[in-house]
């Protein structure tokens, strides 16, 4: 190829500089957006009806703040349950016993059948189904037999029916993580004396984490958001607390903006502890590192619109 | 080392395997040939019980693979037990295999420490010299999909004999390369077969078969066409069927 030599041999040549095509749509599209978005940030900063000294006033109100921890504590809680209990089910549905697959394929079916809410409610309830619960060998003499309306207190309820619900979605996500792992992965593992247990810690699951982790997030955040169902299980949630106020000072829209403000900063920050864990959990793949360089490269010397996709 | 007798595995309707009848003794290194499909592959993992045999008696080293003969019953090996066996032999595999979220090294020390219980000091130093010795001490803490095929199956083969196997099985470690790179990768190979290690490899290096091996066998369609020393089989194959593979090959 003579040409790229005698490039070569005189340096780089000239950066084609051409008229660039016209683009009459975006810049109507652009117009149409940027109208609808100034009406709207216009009634939304001069619209009397928000109400913004009011939400200044209860942003940082204690039974705010009180409802907020409340809110964060269900959602760990839950999503810690949900994740532990998902592993398990994922394992038990790809086990080589059937009785434990089906057992978990049985979980699985029942609790993404129902909603959530009912399961909430159920929970809630669940002294008139077994008023007595009893602790101790099945069948046989129990240890201990607490009251069901004193063991299950409505945020125990809530945390149940969450934790409960979220483990069957959980369950989903992990066996589609576990299945997307090579067989050949496992074939070496094993080739090596690792046993099932250990090749399914040490290898299928961190590369499995991969495919696990971003849906995950999704479900954190939505478990944040579903956390506000509770409110109709009395625990004085974000929501429920907000509630409470405004049923006695009748400004509803302010406070359910206030609690709208916090479920966004929840979720902003869960997005960035999202973006670490896929990058801890990326290493080593290939994909990820020119992702990061591409982002990095992007970041600094393209600064023509990013429309590369 | 490795005898077989009557080996023989189905899969549902498909018999791969139609009696399976060789043996390998300590030190020797056997070259498994064959058209695709023939059973090679599968008869290599059944040696380390990655398949399990239909019929038939497969022993390493005296033992019984998977089993534990009582009287004149078998019983299955628990998983412990198998695992333990497994890591006698070591497998280098025709895709690398190696674990994407290890570093070389990483993957190296990962079976010695997990399943010997070794010290993660001394799994390190004996990692290193492994990787330097199959030429890789450039390249410790690289992750696979920062190094080219053939680096990868060095490190594989570092992998597999971090375990200190006394076999070793190749599954056409050479076949998803490069052409430019499979010669690193049977050097490698080459000298470790002159260290005395016993080693069973699936392979279509025509070359590596003739200069490595003692033995050559060949298979077609689940049994062993025939087998001998490299010279008489690849200059005066007796049966058709081998004429025509090397004829292809060749």
């Amino acid at each position: 190829m003579p040409s790229t030599e005698v490039t070569s041999q005189t340096g780089r040549p000239d950066d084609i500089r051409a008229v660039p095509v016209r683009h009459p749509g975006r810049w109507i599209a652009a117009a149409v957006v940027l109208v609808v978005a100034a009406a709207l940030i216009r009634s939304v900063v001069t619209g009397s009806g928000f109400q913004w000294s009011v939400v200044g006033e209860y942003l940082f109100d204690h039974r705010i703040l009180a409802g907020l921890v409340v809110t964060i504590e269900l959602t760990v809680i839950s999503m810690a349950i949900g994740i532990v209990l998902g592993v398990l089910l994922a394992v038990m549905r790809l086990s080589p016993n059937p009785l434990l697959a089906r057992a978990s394929w049985l979980y699985i079916f029942f609790f993404r059948g129902t909603p959530v809410l009912v399961q909430l409610l159920f929970w809630y309830n669940i002294a008139a189904l077994y008023p007595k619960i009893s602790l101790g060998i099945p069948f046989g003499p129990a240890f201990v037999h607490p009251d069901a309306n004193t063991l299950i207190t409505a945020f125990r309820a809530g945390i149940l029916g969450l934790g409960l619900n979220e483990g069957a979605y959980m369950a989903e996500i992990v066996r589609a993580g576990i299945i997307s792992v090579d067989e050949g992965q496992t074939d070496a593992a094993q080739s090596l004396g690792m046993t099932r247990v250990q090749t399914l810690r040490r290898i299928v699951l961190p590369q499995a984490m991969r495919v696990i982790i971003p849906p995950t997030g999704n479900e954190t955040i939505s478990m944040l958001k579903t956390t506000s169902l509770v409110s109709v299980i009395t625990v004085t949630e974000l929501l429920y607390a907000a509630q409470l106020i405004y049923s006695v000072n009748f400004k509803p829209i302010p406070l359910l903006i206030t609690v709208s403000i916090w479920y966004l900063v929840c979720t902003s920050v869960l997005y960035v502890g999202q973006h670490y864990l896929e990058r801890y959990y990326g290493r080593g793949s290939s994909r990820s590192e020119e992702a990061r360089v591409d982002l990095l490269a992007g970041s600094l010397a393209a600064p023509d619109g990013g429309a590369g996709h | 080392m490795v005898n077989a007798e009557g080996v023989h595995k189905r899969f549902g309707r498909l018999e791969v395997l139609k009696g399976i009848t060789l043996e390998v003794q300590p030190g020797e290194v056997m070259c498994l040939l064959g058209p695709s499909g023939s059973g090679k592959s599968t008869f290599l993992r059944c040696i380390n019980h990655l398949e399990k045999i239909n019929s038939g008696r497969l022993s390493v080293d005296g033992e019984l693979v998977g089993y534990r003969q009582v009287g004149d019953r078998l019983h299955e090996l628990r998983e412990a037990d198998i695992a333990r066996k497994r890591a006698e032999i070591g497998m280098v595999f025709q895709h690398f295999n190696l674990f994407p979220h290890m570093t070389a090294i990483e993957n190296v020390t990962c079976a010695p420490i997990r399943v010997k219980g070794m010290g993660r000091e001394q799994a390190r130093s004996r990692a290193s010299e492994l990787l330097e010795r199959v030429g890789l001490a450039e390249k410790l803490s690289s992750y696979p999909s920062q190094l080219s095929g053939g680096q990868q199956q060095r490190v594989a083969i570092a992998r597999a004999l971090a375990m200190e196997p006394k076999l070793m099985l190749f599954d056409e470690p050479t076949s998803a390369l490069d052409p430019e790179l499979v010669g690193e990768v049977l050097a490698v190979m080459q000298q470790l077969a002159r260290d005395g290690m016993t080693m069973i490899v699936v392979t279509h290096e025509m070359g590596f078969a003739r200069e490595v091996a003692e033995t050559i066998v060949f298979m077609d369609g689940g049994v062993v066409v025939e087998s001998g020393r490299p010279r008489e089989v690849l200059a005066n194959p007796r049966h058709e069927r081998t004429k025509a593979f090397l004829s292809r090959v060749l």
